[in-house]
């Protein structure tokens, strides 16, 4: 889960990492009147995605009416397809010099890896392209954690002169929040160093594990749910994992793979999926739920059903599908696939309640389902 | 992490229903499962086996070399970390989103003590002719069956689906490798493949693998060296970018994780790629001449 910046600086704050003054304005009265007791400001378009500054979303402001102005023409704003709603007014800093700080899961060292770089200010991934011997990494034992001296090794020799032990503190100190927030990624960039010496984050994006929001409950309220659509909503509401996509031929299987698979599979054959569904893991009985959910998509040619039974037994899916047809009396053609566990009984069962005989292999019942859907 | 028919099996959580459900179709297919743990049903019996308390409790009570876990998320770390403490061998992990935190500090102790862990998010390991741990259609002759062809996969349904395949086309597996579909997994395919590459018996291993991560380009770097021929299939090609497809790990981030950049790592190692699953069969005929 994200965290957009007014909600991430806080939790950095707690941890004893300096941020500049701020509060949050939904109107551009709001903004004059928080302007009018912070000073000159910076107006900052608040959404869960990066390259705000490149898209207008950043603005000075040295009077509140200023603020006020920014804000009117910010607000409304669409920025890689978020629509802000809400700014960030912020003191103005006096910038010396521009750091970067992160910390991540690193699925190559399967730990937290502390990154560091001098270059602050831009994007990261251009750091890298441009100065990869800048970009200082520090894989991290979680069981250790990241210490005061690793924060003062890895910052010196790095020039940072009279701010280097405030930088390495903060370092310390980001470390800290990483760990006790859950985080897949706490990022500070720029991380600043005013004229007068102090170590300040002036953005920070958070993106909290989704399967730790459990266990965070007391600050999990203030990130940014992932946008969904009605059906979408409803899919996770039913504890389904549904996507919907721009085709006509419908997608159910078991397993995130699999489920994968059958779309790919179903483009290999010059068709179009409508969507991501699948019922695997722990939802292998909610076949029912998700035809009903798949089936209330308008514009659905026809539909796939691919079945591979590990976990998930395909004599139980199968008879939710087959209930749920029963019930609903769709009139698309359906098209079937069933391998694995329980195939028997499945193959039984399509035969004996539907008089439906399922297709060899998945690609025959993928390229019926396209050919049906043109 | 290569599970063995001689190897003793703990299930953790055994007397839950699917701990009860995969425990008695491990032992039909021969698994040597010992005993299983629920702290508070320590001293009954449970499928035939002695319910201890701990991992620790089941090493001095029955001995064990790999612990399976049925453990629900929040509590995978402690019975994780009780099982590399017992002194296992090898651990396979079933559960699915356990913190990615305490995913990582587990791993980090099994690595410390050269313990291999298979998972989270994996529906375990099966070697076909001998056992199978976690919880794999291993019984269905149509889907394993011994030979000789070693798969690897980050998924367990479409791995079901390769080895089904394999098995149509006329051949078998050596060993099944699940890593699992998280995004920080105690095996990574790269390990997987050269687990499999190394198991006597194995002349061509299939890599399952999907968008997200960079595993498969790390793979890649091996599959260059071997010789044995690899043939790899890359689910979520026609899946959008920026969007989770089901497994944590499988999200495409800029050009990172695409199936492009797989595709083409694994290409340009001599890993043939395949279209679909189902051209399986005629891919390891043209690699292997028979």
């Amino acid at each position: 889960m994200k965290f957009e910046e007014h909600a991430a600086k806080p939790l950095l704050a707690r941890h004893g990492i300096a941020v500049p003054k701020g509060a949050l304005a939904k109107t551009p009265d709001e903004a004059a009147a928080a302007a009018a007791g912070i000073g000159p400001v910076v107006v900052k378009a608040q959404v869960p995605t990066g390259k705000r500054g490149k898209a207008g979303g950043i603005k000075l402001a040295a009077t509140p009416d200023d603020a006020r102005r920014h804000a009117g023409s910010i607000i409304g704003m669409d920025i890689a397809g978020h629509k802000v709603e809400k700014v960030l007014i912020e003191e103005q800093m006096p910038i010396g010099r521009e750091l970067y700080a992160a910390v991540l899961n690193d699925p190559e060292s399967k730990g937290p890896l502390v990154v560091f770089s001098t270059e602050g200010g831009m994007d990261v991934e251009e750091v890298a392209a441009t100065a990869p011997d800048k970009l200082l990494r520090k894989p991290v034992d979680i069981r250790r954690g990241f210490p005061r001296a690793d924060a003062d090794a890895l910052v010196r020799g790095q020039g940072l002169g009279a701010a280097e032990s405030a930088v390495a503190d903060a370092l310390e100190k980001l470390y800290a929040a990483y760990a006790a927030f859950d985080a897949e990624l706490l990022e500070i960039n720029p991380l600043i160093v005013t004229q007068d010496q102090r170590v300040v984050a002036l953005d920070c994006k958070f993106v909290m594990d989704d399967s730790a929001v459990i266990r965070q409950r007391d600050i999990a309220g203030a990130g940014t749910p992932d946008r969904l659509t009605g059906l979408e909503a409803r899919a996770k509401r039913a504890g389904l994992k549904y996507i919907e996509l721009d085709g006509d031929v419908g997608v159910l299987a078991n397993g995130a793979g699999l489920t994968m698979t059958t779309m790919d599979v179903v483009r290999h054959h010059g068709g179009r999926p409508a969507n991501f569904l699948e019922i695997g893991g722990e939802s292998y009985t909610q076949a029912r739920p998700a035809l009903e959910l798949l089936l209330s998509k308008p514009g659905i040619k026809s539909l796939v059903i691919n079945f591979c039974g590990a976990f998930a037994r395909t004599d139980v899916m199968t008879q939710g599908v087959i209930e749920a047809i029963e019930a609903l009396q769709p009139k698309l053609p359906i098209f079937f696939s069933v391998s694995g566990t329980g195939e028997e009984e499945a193959i039984k069962l399509l035969r004996e309640r539907l008089g439906v005989t399922p297709l060899a292999t998945m690609d025959e019942a993928s390229k019926a389902a396209v050919d049906a859907a043109r | 992490m290569i599970v063995r028919g001689t190897d003793r099996v703990i299930v953790m959580g055994i007397t839950g229903k699917q701990g009860t459900f995969w425990t008695e179709r491990m032992r039909a297919y021969g698994t040597r499962i010992v005993g299983g743990t629920n702290p508070s049903k320590a001293g009954t019996m449970h499928c035939s086996v002695p319910v201890f308390a701990t991992a620790r409790d089941a090493m001095k009570g029955a001995g064990f070399d790999v612990a399976v876990l049925f453990i629900p998320p929040l509590m995978a770390k402690e019975a994780a970390m009780d099982a590399i403490d017992a002194g296992a061998k090898g651990l396979v992990v079933l559960t699915e989103h356990i913190p990615v935190h305490d995913v990582m500090y587990f791993v980090a102790a099994a690595r410390e003590r050269g313990v291999p862990i298979l998972g989270p998010n994996t529906a375990g390991a099966v070697t076909p002719g001998e056992c199978f741990a976690g919880f794999m259609p291993a019984f269905n002759e149509r889907i394993f069956r011994k030979g000789s062809i070693g798969v690897v996969s980050r998924s367990g349904s479409l791995g079901t689906l390769l080895c089904l395949n394999i098995v149509q086309a006329g051949y078998g597996e050596s060993a099944f490798l699940g890593i699992g579909g998280d995004p920080i997994i105690g095996t990574t395919t790269r390990e997987a493949l050269v687990a499999l590459d190394q198991f006597p018996g194995t002349e061509a291993v299939v890599m399952v693998g999907e968008i997200g991560g960079s595993m498969e380009e790390e793979a890649a770097d091996y599959a260059r060296t071997m010789s044995k021929p690899v043939v790899a299939f890359i689910a979520g090609g026609a899946a959008p970018a920026g969007k989770k497809m089901g497994h944590a790990g499988a999200i495409v981030m800029g050009d990172k994780g695409s199936y492009a950049s797989k595709r083409s790592a694994l290409e340009s190692a001599g890993v043939t790629v395949l279209e679909t699953p189902s051209d399986a069969g005629a891919a390891l005929k043209a690699r292997l001449k028979r």
